[in-house]
């Protein structure tokens, strides 16, 4: 990992309280990327923070200032100045932190603004942060212009306890089935969808299977009640 | 069939609180339209599929019917999920491709690449990559948007009765398959691309099989032509059948063929190229008709626009023999290369005779990389690609450890899926198989 991506060394035991636009979404114990007790070496209690990649500075390089200006000047003549809270550009991909209240005004901007004619939405993805408290369910949307030939990440987050994500279908009608998949793997309700049902797994289905913290099941071995535990229970790498 | 007969064991009746129930899997429509007769209600919802060989896959089709015309049609998937998503998340970078390759089974080359691309977007390798890898990359995917055009072309021929259409399709994509198992040395399911390279350099003899490929399906291809093209059979079917609009393709988020046959000249190869398409010279296929016809007329235009490339791609391999196929970073590329022995294939001699009697640290250094893998800087990434559906991509994202923190597919199958219900309602019922075999969904894909 690059510097860049860290930010600036953390204070001493002080490694969450940085800027507030240094995502730490969860920590990662011991040094050789073992769990458990197969770890001999004494570096075991080492915790680092898992850091993502931080909040970029205007101007930015090429077409992304254009990009943030326009969408910036369009949110302004909507009253939405604070929708965007931080702007991330890495490995050359850029994206808007939206706020989920403006998800759904935002999104018909970027569709219908001409400087902006996101035209195509290539669906929703879901990520789950179970240790990025108070967000831990993030909904990605990955947009494309192709008026302008351009590509764009929208991120919108949610906390677990109250799943709520406005649906942007109206906008994009395609994130249909997609905010229904989104829905039946994390759980994430997005609030004005006509039909939010199970689209992938059955639907008297109980829980959300892509989230972290779902259940996985294990096998039975037939020698002597032995099982093999669940992948995430397994001594692994992380 | 006698109709005195009360319970008939191939279309039984039970009545439900929606109404009395056929199950049909026989040709015993004499006592379903009887049957229908009795209702009061005209309106006939039939339950079509999972399992039907003209639903294109496990798909279950909800079409609610007025005589022959659709009203409504839905579709009811999820019946090939197999949470290959979830699973990568338990997986090595490296074996990731081995899981996605899996999920469009007529496109495998093009999941692993787009995962592929993002992994190393990630990485920041975008620019290690051999040349010689990026070309093989090429040849593969380029070989396989003709053999899964040609399934494409194939089922759906065989599901509005075009027999012919269908054995010959399959007949010459068992040779693009003769070349994956030469090349790669499976016919599906191949996880040869890999983050930082290819698995495998060429194996002797690949490009004179791949030109003698090339100089075969010169022939063959007008074949098609000479079978479809004008066929007024062909066309009546065809022709204005699963009607979709440019401005509906993008409502909907539909790619690939079905956005090109509605005229709009959109190819991720073209407007936004990786794996180096932009050293190639070919023609991004339009039609503008917006129906099935036109579908099927830009998928033939293709494989000959995918023959060009190949042409092109084995051109250039043959001035780069013994080239490094796999990224210089030791730290990301696999260890060794595989070889025939005469056991079958395995790792090769000289890296086995390397690791077990020359170096410790190369031992070491394989059995952490082959144990472990490498780590991916935190971050997300999504680099799409024009597979033969449409866009493909792969929101790849990491924490910095040595398994995806998530994988999710942007599927084209999944996406064009959706404009079942628009192409087919207020069509006729046989209309709904074309307007879907138009589509090409791949359930696979569909489902994940």
């Amino acid at each position: 990992m690059t510097d860049e991506q860290h930010g600036n060394p953390p204070a001493e035991n002080a490694p969450a309280t940085l800027e507030p636009e240094v995502r730490v979404v969860g920590e990662r114990r011991g040094m050789f990327g073992v769990a458990g007790s197969g770890d001999t070496s004494g570096y075991g209690g080492l915790r680092q923070p898992i850091v993502f990649p931080v909040a970029s500075q205007r101007p930015f390089d090429g077409w992304h200032e254009e990009v943030a200006a326009a969408l910036d000047t369009a949110l302004a003549g909507g009253g939405l100045e604070h929708a965007v809270e931080s702007v991330v550009i890495h490995r050359g991909e850029i994206t808007f932190h939206v706020r989920r209240e403006d998800l759904a005004a935002v999104a018909r901007l970027l569709r219908d603004d001409p400087a902006l004619r996101f035209e195509f939405c290539s669906g929703v993805s879901g990520v789950h942060y179970p240790e990025d408290a108070g967000r831990e369910l993030h909904a990605v949307y990955h947009l494309l212009s192709m008026t302008f030939n351009r590509r764009i990440r929208v991120e919108v987050t949610c906390p677990e306890g109250d799943p709520h994500i406005p649906s942007i279908m109206a906008t994009y009608p395609t994130n249909d089935w997609h905010e229904r998949e989104t829905f039946d793997m994390f759980g994430i309700v997005f609030d004005g969808h006509p039909a939010l049902t199970r689209i992938l797994m059955p639907d008297d289905w109980p829980g959300h299977p892509q989230r972290k913290d779902y259940p996985l099941g294990g096998i039975p071995v037939e020698y002597k009640g032995g099982v093999i535990p669940p992948p995430d229970e397994r001594r692994s790498y992380s | 069939m006698t109709t005195d007969t009360q319970q008939d064991l191939y279309a039984g009746a039970s009545e439900t609180s929606e109404g009395r129930v056929f199950t049909v899997t026989g040709q015993d429509w004499d006592q379903i339209a009887q049957g229908v007769a009795e209702e009061a209600d005209e309106r006939v919802v039939v339950n079509m599929g999972p399992q039907h060989p003209s639903t294109h896959g496990v798909l279950r089709l909800i079409l609610e019917l007025d005589g022959e015309t659709v009203t409504e049609a839905r579709c009811g998937i999820g019946y090939l999920h197999t949470g290959i998503e979830k699973n990568m998340e338990f997986r090595s970078w490296v074996q990731g491709v081995t899981f996605c390759t899996r999920m469009d089974y007529l496109s495998p080359f093009f999941n692993e690449a787009t995962y592929c691309l993002g992994v190393e977007r990630l990485l920041d390798i975008e620019d290690d990559i051999p040349e010689k890898a990026q070309v093989m990359r090429v040849l593969l995917m380029e070989l396989n948007r003709i053999s899964s055009h040609l399934v494409c072309i194939a089922t759906g021929g065989m599901e509005i009765g075009a027999l012919t259409v269908m054995t010959i399709g399959f007949r010459e994509r068992e040779l693009v398959l003769d070349l994956f198992e030469l090349i790669t040395g499976l016919r599906m399911n191949h996880a040869f691309i890999r983050p930082g390279g290819v698995a495998q350099d060429l194996p002797p003899g690949a490009l004179d099989e791949i030109r003698a490929f090339i100089a075969l399906m010169k022939k063959r291809l007008p074949e098609y032509a000479a079978l479809c093209n004008a066929n007024p059979i062909f066309k009546g079917r065809l022709e204005g059948v699963g009607h979709l609009e440019l401005d509906g393709c993008l409502a909907l988020g539909l790619s690939g063929p079905p956005l090109r046959a509605a005229g709009y000249p959109w190819d991720l190869r073209k407007t936004q190229p990786y794996s180096g398409y932009e050293d190639y010279d070919f023609e991004v296929q339009t039609w503008d008709t917006c129906d099935s016809y036109g579908r099927f007329r830009v998928r033939l235009n293709e494989m000959w626009e995918s023959l060009k490339i190949i042409e092109q791609a084995a051109n250039r391999l043959a001035g780069l023999e013994g080239a490094p196929v796999m990224v210089s970073d030791k730290k990301v590329a696999w260890p060794s290369q595989l070889a025939i022995g005469s056991d079958g294939m395995g790792n090769s001699l000289d890296h086995i005779r390397h690791i077990m009697g020359e170096s410790m640290e190369a031992l070491i250094h394989h059995f952490k990389l082959v144990t472990e893998g490498f780590r991916v800087p935190a971050g997300q990434a999504y680099v799409p690609i024009e597979s033969p559906r449409g866009e493909l991509g792969a929101h790849v994202v990491s924490d910095g450890g040595t398994r995806p923190f998530r994988a999710h597919f942007r599927d084209p199958s999944f996406t064009n899926l959706q404009a079942t219900s628009v192409m087919s309602e207020g069509g006729m019922v046989a209309d709904v198989i074309v307007a879907i075999a138009s589509i090409d969904p791949v359930m696979g894909g569909v489902d994940r």
